[in-house]
């Protein structure tokens, strides 16, 4: 063993990253081909309900859902917490939230990143957003880059 | 169902980083320790399970080193969860309860200082299609919790600050605690959010640190110890992993579990005199008191998560803690909880017992 400072083991820097291409199915595919195509789907499950975003089985009943839905792309935050922004974030310092969203016609919410210009105090339950797509989209959550409030 | 007990508990120091000791290294002393405790050598272990996670360590497999403290050789019976290791204990439990042998022995390594940017290692436990490449903030989703609890009336902010008091009161001579001391709520209130409405203090400090639990069964625990903390119901359940389609507001999954255990053990969660609860930010710890019904229990005297939160540690560290209340005597009837997941999404009850 070669000597080392007795406060420093070996350290290395992380690269974490999921290296293969993976089929998705149909619900997860068909929501994550809409984020390219600029649109949100849901899907239905058994008693009637939309879920946004699509899963492959409904978490109260475990049973398989049903058809795709199209969505109108607007929901309102029902839950949030604002949080300081990372090297590598999409959207302006200090203009950093995550919330839980309500898609328009959904149950449950969805997680996304919403941006108020930098203000906490306007995020409350029931503001109202709309998403702020990427000019580039590949079919990723990451599509949009985060949620932005909408006039009522 | 066979009667298991605890019958030995070890922990090394809570340190917020150990750099200067591999895994094996800081696991040694206390399997040392705790097979001391009981009186037994290795050879005498009919299986062992531990819990850690290969992303702190930054490679594959990476737990495999931990055996150089186990000594695997000749070959032995073992296993290991990608998890928290009171889910090892668990299965420990289990392998016992399956009559495969009577003494098992069960570790956890946290090593949560490794990473620079704990919030790359946690986002990977996270659903990879929808939340990880967001690559949410580690704290994130236990914020949107606190906050959805506040929404609701159920809580505020004055007393997440009182359990981080109280909790820091109870860390102090105790030496597993990373932090503690004298605290008043106004000094907590005035610290910047880390991400609203939690605090630096209001999360359980991330740490390195080691803990074995020694499990025997029937006539073996009574020979190796003098009071036997027997686990007398055990069980856990698990929600959904998307936060969104969860109320956030309830853990349903934490009455279940302790319900399940209840029939097993024959008595409940609030007849018990101590609950260790895995509490990793302040705001649970009123939740899971009020799933629990635990009007009457001293809730983690030593100052539980909120002092020291080794990873992949700190739930058997409750177990262990748990069972220490009745081999010295201190209590009868104590509870034990764990979580993994986000937001309390999976939740362990362990009911142990001592023999009057």
């Amino acid at each position: 063993m070669t000597a080392e400072p007795p406060d420093a083991s070996l350290t290395a820097p992380y690269s974490i990253e999921f290296p293969y291409n993976r089929t998705v199915g149909e619900k997860i595919g068909t929501f994550l081909g809409g984020l390219r195509d600029g649109e949100l789907y849901g899907v239905r499950t058994a008693s009637g309900a939309v879920l946004c975003p699509a899963l492959e089985f409904d978490p109260a009943t475990a049973a398989p859902t049903g058809e795709l839905v199209r969505l109108t792309p607007s929901g309102t935050v029902t839950h949030w917490t604002w949080v300081p922004t990372r090297p590598g974030d999409d959207i302006e310092a200090d203009h950093f939230a995550w919330a839980l969203i309500a898609i328009d016609g959904t149950e449950g919410a969805l997680f996304h990143a919403v941006d108020t210009g930098g203000d906490p105090s306007r995020l409350t339950a029931g503001l109202r957003v709309a998403p702020r797509w990427r000019a580039d989209r590949v079919g990723s959550i990451r599509d949009i880059v985060c949620f932005e409030p909408v006039e009522a | 169902m066979r009667d298991i007990a605890v019958v030995a508990f070890a922990q090394s120091p809570g340190t917020s980083a150990d750099r200067r000791d591999d895994m094996a290294e800081i696991l040694l002393p206390v399997m040392r320790e705790a097979l001391g405790s009981a009186g037994i050598d290795r050879t005498e272990v009919d299986f062992w399970a531990s819990g850690s996670h290969d992303f702190h360590e930054g490679r594959t497999f990476a737990y495999i080193e931990s055996l150089d403290a186990v000594g695997a050789w000749p070959p032995i019976s073992e296993s290991h969860v990608e998890m928290d290791a009171a889910w090892a204990a668990y299965e420990a439990w289990s392998w016992l309860q399956l009559g495969e042998g009577e003494i098992a022995v069960v570790y956890g390594v946290g090593r949560g200082s490794l990473a620079t940017d704990l919030d790359q290692v946690t986002t990977t436990q996270l659903d990879p299609y929808f939340l990880a490449p967001l690559r949410p903030h580690q704290d994130a989703l236990a914020a949107l919790q606190a906050q959805a609890l506040v929404a609701a009336g159920m809580l505020d902010e004055k007393q997440m600050a009182e359990v981080v008091v109280r909790a820091r009161a109870a860390g102090m001579g105790e030496p597993g605690a990373q932090v503690s001391g004298e605290v008043t709520v106004d000094e907590l209130l005035a610290a910047p959010y880390l991400a609203s409405p939690l605090r630096e203090h209001d999360r359980g400090p991330i740490g390195d640190a080691a803990a074995v639990l020694v499990l025997a069964a029937g006539d073996t625990a009574r020979r190796l110890a003098g009071r036997p903390a027997w686990v007398r119901g055990a069980d856990h359940r698990m929600d959904t992993h998307y936060p969104g389609t969860r109320d956030l507001t309830r853990v349903d999954t934490v009455t279940l579990a302790a319900a399940k255990a209840a029939d097993q053990a024959g008595f409940a969660a609030r007849e018990v005199q101590i609950a260790e609860l895995h509490t990793e930010y302040s705001y649970q710890e009123p939740l899971l008191t009020n799933a629990l019904e635990l009007s009457g229990a001293t809730v983690n005297p030593g100052g539980g998560p909120l002092v020291a939160r080794p990873t992949t540690a700190t739930g058997l560290i409750r177990i262990g803690a748990a069972a220490q209340h009745i081999l010295s005597g201190r209590a009868d009837r104590t509870l034990a909880h764990a979580t993994s997941g986000p937001a309390l999404q999976q939740n362990m009850i362990c009911l142990l017992e001592g023999d009057r």
